[in-house]
């Protein structure tokens, strides 16, 4: 269950967009392994009849009315960005295509 | 991009059957955001329309627009769906950097309105029932400017630039069952689908629903089976699709470009395909593989809605007519051809008609005014300013006619100066002095003046050849500017002419 | 160096509603220590005396005219960096974040500025909160007040080694797996995790959304108390905060009677894998409740043993998400490779250079366990095991009215120690982990120091859900009979600080 190659660690660094280093996909191969080793007794508890818990406090219908509020002035916006246009984000060149 | 080499499409008919899905999503007309309190507007200044949450800003949570929640239901509720016992939100991860949090808050296994139908007519009266799979909720993202480059495309362009005031915008995407037995008419169901959905959502008042500014887009799921065969054949999922036409167009080319792949020994490779309005061509975009791991997970920060059954039932009882319904009725009350309805439905007028007729003007007025004139003006008018005409108007405008103050070809000139911003008909009428000249006194004079001028003519209408009045009636009717009755004119001259 | 520093903050608050100091003063004190001991402790990552002194100015003046805004009003906090502020950067610990600016503050932030509460600095913590030590601060380690060479715990041990070293009377924590009372327990100081939602998330910059929460680090018990009455209660930018009404916690600390209290003793955080004074301090305490009316039972929580490891794939899973929008756009460090590159590029190498390699470990590991094919078998088993811990605290809270643990396994290890060893390192969190998981609320408190190394040791007890006050009745409880025992409070044990004199 826990063999974790070096090839996955790859593709699940460009999935989470870091450009690990070789050493690093290395590294993280082995400790990868390791953990999920570590991990793996979840398994034998969660039997089907158990249900998941996603919130520690069963809340529900939490809403907000339709109002305007919090709006940020635009250039408070920008004044943390990396680069700007004066009223827009810039950033290079995209590959991939729209979503 | 060269095009692709396309089948004839009564040939791609013969060969296979077109199996269709449509994945709409439409932008909910709330006065702020789905997760955010930022205002939900459209055409604002770049990166004004925005909070912390939308900008994806550290610390910052999402928090659901009661609103939007109401919005969606009813829509449910539209499309015949059940509205989830409990739905819940869960967080669609993918890097994109109009995503301002790079995760999407959606809808996954659990999506607010499932199991619906819609009922579509096609414009040749063919009536078509479309399983609806979900309606559910979610997030728009921002607006992506790319620059440099020569097409303004993705592709070649130096940067882009990111405006977030349309990220967190609510969406509901509604997901239909695969369609089989569209046969023939696939592009029109898929023209006529949209066009339902539409419908449906400006009847609730929900969406502004214009497809040209994206509040209402379509990505149509094409593939071919092979004739006699039972083996679905690989889809592909036509984007950037923006307006009516183009839907209906993409399909069909879809169609025709996958059909001639199939006919040559070729393979549909699953992938995203992007329509170009200009070339009228679909273009191949990512195609779908491992990489789509959008690793959904509930989203922790929001609590499942959970909506109380009276508030359903309220909701249901205050749902609009259904538009299949309603243009059932309407046609029969306005006793329209076939193709006049149609014409009308294909507009997309019916509220306009509905409004005049309402304001007083007859069915058949009101339709020849609006799928006339007021269609010519809008086409002469330039982008997407339009015109701004009201039914009342274009009732008060046809009351001029029936009292006889205007002509149609006097009506015609009104109705350019209401569309000016001039004002209503009868002031303009006023105003310009456009009525037409029922003193008969002064129309008398003009007679006698045209027919002094032309001898012969008086002669021959004196010899019974009563036809030879319309060159009298003509330099009348030039001399009055028009504002004349033509009818009126014609009896007059008849009558001067034989007391001469 | 001013005696004010030494004071609590309920003293403090005494003074100046007395008005034998003022803010002003305070606020000057705070910060000549933090000037005199920081160069040591790095517990302080950003300090701007002016704005600190501005705030005190201005609640001096309010006291003049006669309108304090709360019973804290005019005493000085220390703020976690995970806090979002308008007037102080914010990094989270991290790189990626280095001297960004936030356009709003928390909604803590908010509750304790409006409560006329004067804001020191930020402290350091774990590159956003994924530690025990704070060993993995981009910013270089905290060392513990007692023993400059030992961690001081985390994440927040920049908290917990502020107030610990007297360079403040409060401070404000998070505590997603026990980033709050772990802290507390290696700096002998208190340290509080409320009920989840029972604090606002909102300007946390959040690690594990279903874990977070926001709470008081302090040296006393009633400070503790007195700060969460600030802090607590419903924000509508926090869809997960509760609407209860809250009593007064401050109220249930001054309370601190445990006749007829059933204390639950978790079997299986009292034996193997504790350290043995850690686990003498625990029972020492334990008597002295009993002897002063408490009844101690022993309870059993089964699921506790996959606990931990629920929570690693839990906590990742939710940070890999939480932490994509640091990604070069909009705010943060940009790192433009090496002849440019397409926008992916540039985030993927933003990421590269402005994470560290516990935030890369865990963004890695969280996404493993969510993508197609093994969501089933990690996340979703884990959130079933979550299910399970729920279950079994419900089935032991039906018996006794607080459960009782050693805060964590072991006292103050040595920097460096365990930093080759992750799993290890989240063993330590092995008492405080189980908390977070339900969403109950559990306090951290001073039990002495363990008799082999001499180093602080905390004893935490937890309660039901929205029963946080239980925790101030037989926390400030303990305290007074501890300190009673003793003849002084843990903290005066602690090694004087040499700092100015190195």
């Amino acid at each position: 269950m826990s063999d974790i190659s070096a090839e996955q660690v790859r593709h699940l660094a460009n999935l989470a967009r870091i450009d690990l280093s070789d050493a690093e996909i290395a590294t993280m191969t082995t400790e990868l392994g390791q953990i999920m080793e570590a991990v793996a007794s979840v398994q034998a508890v969660a039997t089907p009849d158990v249900p998941a818990t996603s919130h520690p406090i069963p809340l529900k219908n939490v809403y907000r009315p339709d109002v305007v509020a919090d709006v940020i002035p635009t250039d408070k916006a920008l004044a943390s960005a990396p680069e700007h246009d004066g009223s827009r984000f810039k950033v290079s060149a995209i590959l991939g295509e729209e979503q | 991009m060269a095009k692709a080499k396309l089948m004839d499409y009564d040939k791609a008919l013969e060969l296979f059957e077109p199996v269709l899905g449509f994945e709409v999503h439409v932008e909910l007309s709330t006065k702020t955001k789905m997760f955010s309190a930022a205002p939900n507007n459209f055409g604002s200044e770049p990166n004004t329309n925005i909070t912390p949450t939308c900008l994806g800003l550290p610390g910052s949570l999402p928090v659901v627009n009661e609103e939007a929640v109401r919005y969606s239901i009813s829509l449910g509720l539209a499309l015949d769906c059940e509205i989830a016992e409990s739905s819940s939100f869960a967080r669609k991860n993918y890097f994109y950097p109009d995503l301002a949090k790079n995760y999407q808050i959606s809808q996954f296994d659990e999506p607010i309105a499932i199991n619906g139908n819609v009922e579509v007519e096609l414009p040749n009266g063919r009536v078509f029932q479309i399983d609806i799979e979900r309606a559910h909720m979610e997030e728009d993202a921002g607006k992506l400017t790319h620059v440099g480059g020569s097409t303004g495309r993705i592709q070649g362009a130096e940067y882009s630039l990111v405006d977030y005031n349309r990220a967190g915008v609510p969406l509901v995407e509604i997901v239909t069952r695969m369609i089989e037995g569209a046969e023939h008419d696939a592009p029109e169901l898929a023209k006529a689908y949209v066009a339902t959905i539409r419908d449906i959502v400006l009847a609730l008042g929900i969406s502004d629903a214009k497809m040209e500014r994206g509040n209402l887009r379509c990505d149509a799921n094409v593939s071919l089976r092979p004739r006699g065969s039972d083996k679905l054949g690989t889809r592909t999922e036509t984007k950037n699709v923006n307006s009516l036409r183009s839907v209906e167009r993409a399909v069909r080319y879809e169609i025709q470009r996958q059909a001639q792949i199939l006919a040559d020994g070729g393979t549909i490779i699953q992938e995203t395909r992007h329509w170009h309005e200009d070339t009228g061509a679909t273009s191949a975009g990512r195609p779908k593989s491992d990489a789509d791991d959008y690793r959904y997970f509930p989203e922790p920060d929001l609590l499942p809605v959970v909506p109380d059954p009276a508030l359903i039932e309220d909701l249901r009882a205050a749902l609009p007519e259904k538009p299949a319904e309603r243009r059932r009725r309407l046609k029969a009350d306005w006793g329209f051809t076939d193709l006049e309805f149609q014409d009308v439905v294909n507009s997309g007028l019916l509220n306009e008609i509905t409004e005049t007729v309402a304001a007083g003007a007859t069915p058949q007025a009101a339709r020849k005014w609006w799928t006339g004139e007021i269609a010519r003006l809008a086409n002469a008018a330039e982008g997407d300013a339009g015109i701004d005409i009201t039914p009342a108007q274009v009732a008060e405008l046809q009351q001029l006619v029936n009292e006889g103050t205007l002509t149609d070809r006097l009506a015609r000139q009104v109705l350019e100066a209401v569309a000016a911003g001039e004002g209503s008909p009868r002031k303009i009428v006023e105003t310009k002095g456009l009525a037409v000249v029922s003193d008969d006194g002064a129309l008398i004079a003009a007679i006698d003046e045209a027919l002094s001028a032309q001898p012969d003519v008086l002669e021959k209408i004196k010899d019974g050849k009563v036809q030879a009045a319309g060159a009298v009636i003509g330099a009348v009717m030039k001399a009055m500017q028009g504002k004349a009755d033509a009818a009126r004119v014609r009896e007059l001259v008849l009558e001067r002419a034989a007391a001469l | 160096m001013s005696d004010l520093i030494h004071k609590t903050a309920a003293q403090l608050a005494e003074m100046l509603a007395a008005g034998t100091t003022t803010s002003v003063e305070i606020t000057q004190a705070h910060l000549d220590r933090i000037a005199a001991v920081d160069g040591d402790l790095n517990a302080f990552l950003h300090v701007n005396a002016a704005v600190s002194l501005e705030a005190a100015k201005a609640s001096d003046a309010r006291r003049a005219a006669g309108a304090p805004l709360s019973p804290l009003d005019g005493v000085p906090i220390a703020i976690k960096d995970v806090l979002v502020t308008t007037d102080m950067p914010s990094t989270s610990g991290s790189k990626i974040l280095e001297g960004w600016m936030s356009p709003y503050d928390a909604t803590v932030v908010t509750k304790v500025r409006e409560a006329g509460l004067v804001p020191l600095g930020k402290t350091n913590m774990d590159e956003f909160a994924m530690g025990s030590s704070t060993e993995h601060s981009a910013y270089g380690p905290t060392r513990n007040p007692w023993d400059l060479d030992r961690i001081p715990g985390g994440s927040g041990g920049g908290s917990a080694a502020a107030v610990a070293a007297f360079e403040a009377p409060l401070a404000l924590g998070s505590d997603t797996g026990g980033s709050i009372r772990q802290p507390a327990h290696i700096t002998g100081t208190v340290g509080v995790k409320p009920t989840y939602g029972g604090v606002s998330r909102y300007g946390a910059i959040a690690l594990a959304s279903s874990f977070d929460q926001i709470g008081p680090v302090t040296r006393t018990v009633m400070d503790s108390a007195l700060l969460h009455d600030v802090i607590k209660g419903h924000d509508v930018h926090d869809s997960t905060s509760l609407k209860d009404e809250w009593p007064s916690f401050a109220e249930a600390a001054k309370n601190a009677n445990v006749k007829g209290l059933k204390i639950g003793v978790i079997e299986q955080l009292d034996g193997e894998g504790f350290q043995p004074g850690v686990l003498a301090r625990f029972h020492e305490s334990l008597e002295l409740l009993k002897a002063n009316g408490a009844e101690i039972v022993n309870v059993s929580l089964p699921s506790l043993e996959h606990a931990v490891a629920a929570y690693y794939l839990i906590l990742p899973a939710e940070a890999s998400s939480n932490l994509a929008k640091f990604d070069s756009v909009r705010f943060g460090l940009r790192v433009q490779p090496e002849g440019g590159g397409t926008v992916e590029q540039v985030m993927s190498a933003t990421r590269e250079a402005g994470f560290g390699a516990e935030v890369k470990r865990r963004i890695i590991l969280g996404t493993y366990a969510l993508s197609a094919g093994y969501y089933d078998a990690y996340y979703g088993s884990a959130q079933k095991v979550r299910t399970l811990v729920q279950r079994d605290f419900a089935d032991a809270f039906s018996k006794v009215d607080v459960l009782a643990s050693p805060t964590a396994p072991t006292t103050a290890w040595k920097l460096g120690e365990q930093l080759d060893d992750p799993v290890a390192m989240w063993r330590g969190d092995i008492a405080t982990i189980p908390a977070n998981m339900a969403g109950i609320p559990g306090i951290s408190v001073p039990a002495g120091l363990a008799d082999e190394d001499g180093l602080p040791v905390g004893i935490q007890f937890l309660a039901p859900a929205r029963e946080d006050a239980r925790l101030y009745n037989v926390g400030a409880a303990l305290e007074t009979l501890l300190e009673q025992k003793w003849g002084h409070t843990l903290l005066s044990q602690a090694p004087e600080l040499k700092g100015g004199a190195l």
